[in-house]
């Protein structure tokens, strides 16, 4: 039975958020994704998904005794009118659940918001930015929280979205990765998503059944992100068989990758010390390609030697610029 | 009839930010109350609710992908979709859930 469709037969009475909190409390338990007594930053941006965690994460740590001391993490990437607003939801929610805050910003950590990169870069590959910035971000978080993992409320529609963008890309190490529910268990905080099995319907509904307060607005510059085309992919693809959500995500789950197929090696970066596959890592890059005002550098596939461009950076990178800043220091 | 629509995720950007409107809906001329369905209240908020965006709520017949429907707190798809009968003091709910979470 389709696991929206199940959940909603009984929706409208108490048995469809009993059934939802217990269907994730037997993801946790079955993927044993806490040990007692960890540290756990809950990535929290106000929107549905971070606020239905973090309100169902602490409720079942309560009735459960999962032991874990719980933080709301929250990332400012300086996009006015989006994220101003939705960080004073997680203000709220600090306030309500009441989990302790620390909010990490762009500006601080990198010396560049969003607003300020896209009137750089245009309106195209904003996302690309922020997801890598973000990612790293999220990381320094957790370091400064001293957490031992961060959680993140990706849902089943999400990690659907992203098997078909990394088939639609050919990005195979992402493809062998992006379906697991815990990742980065080799690097510096692993992190884990108890909603991979969840539609993001049900978070609505639940949402809205119980009240939760979350912030709900498309960011500004979302429109002109390629996921877009993923998305709608989907959503059309859920109105016809519901089931496809999941059964993309078990399709994820078992590719395994061609013996033969040349993956990228997993080792650190030579400016800043996080991993990376490249000689410098993608934020490093990105970063270096902003301050040199050099928008397309790290976009689109390396063409020619690689290893000669890093060489020829380093070279001219001696001179620091007001804005220039490294990616961060923090020795992981 | 009299009913409640409520519009949530955003949706309510459309309808001049207000999230519950309460409205009296005329049947279609010679219409049984029996007759009238979701599909006909979806061409009814089209036309006097949405001031902008009608992308936004609809997608053909029907409501944009990724829009929930709620009637009396029901999920729509079980109680037929479009086919929905619609009666007096209803209450019908529109959450989008197309945004970052």
């Amino acid at each position: 039975m389709e696991a929206g469709e199940e959940k909603s037969k009984k929706a409208g009475g108490e048995c469809f958020y009993e059934v939802f909190e217990e269907e994730i409390h037997q993801v946790i338990v079955g993927n044993r994704l806490f040990k007692f007594g960890e540290r756990v930053a809950i990535g929290a941006s106000g929107g549905k998904d971070s606020s239905v965690l973090a309100y169902v994460l602490s409720e079942l740590n309560r009735r459960h005794s999962y032991g874990l001391d719980l933080f709301l993490l929250s990332i400012d990437e300086g996009i006015t009118g989006y994220r101003d607003d939705s960080l004073e939801t997680v203000k709220r929610n600090e306030v309500q659940y009441g989990l302790p805050l620390q909010i990490v910003s762009y500006k601080d950590l990198y010396g560049w918001t969003m607003d300020e990169i896209v009137k750089m870069i245009g309106l195209k590959n904003n996302c690309t930015f922020c997801g890598v910035f973000r990612r790293q971000a999220l990381d320094r978080g957790a370091a400064l929280l001293k957490v031992d993992k961060l959680v993140t409320g990706h849902n089943a529609d999400d990690i659907a979205e992203t098997v078909v963008l990394n088939i639609l890309r050919g990005d195979i190490a992402r493809l062998s990765r992006c379906t697991s529910i815990t990742t980065g268990e080799d690097g510096p905080i692993p992190r884990c998503k108890p909603f991979k099995y969840t539609y993001e319907k049900e978070i609505v509904m639940y949402a809205y059944f119980k009240k939760l307060d979350y912030f709900s607005t498309e960011c500004i510059y979302s429109p002109n992100a390629y996921r877009g085309f993923a998305c709608e992919f989907i959503n059309d693809l859920e109105r016809l068989r519901p089931r496809a959500i999941l059964d993309i995500i078990k399709s994820g789950e078992d590719f395994r990758i061609a013996t033969t197929t040349k993956m990228p090696e997993q080792g650190t970066c030579e400016r800043c010390g996080y991993i990376s596959s490249q000689k410098w890592c993608k934020a490093c890059v990105l970063l270096e390609g902003l301050n040199r005002g050099l928008p397309k550098m790290g976009i689109g596939r390396p063409r020619g030697n690689v290893n000669g461009d890093y060489k020829d950076i380093k070279a001219r990178s001696t001179a620091k610029t007001i804005e220039s800043k490294q990616c961060g220091s923090l020795d992981f | 009839m009299q009913l409640t629509l409520e519009f949530g995720g955003g949706l309510e950007l459309l309808c001049d930010s207000e999230k519950i409107h309460k409205v009296n809906v005329d049947l279609p001329n010679g219409a049984d109350s029996d007759d009238f369905t979701m599909k006909h209240l979806l061409s009814w908020v089209r036309t006097n609710l949405i001031k902008e965006r009608p992308e936004m709520f609809m997608k053909g017949d029907t409501v944009r992908p990724g829009v929930l429907v709620l009637v009396n707190d029901c999920d729509w798809e079980l109680s037929g979709q479009l086919d929905t009968v619609i009666e007096d003091k209803d209450v019908v709910v529109f959450i989008s859930t197309l945004h970052g979470g």
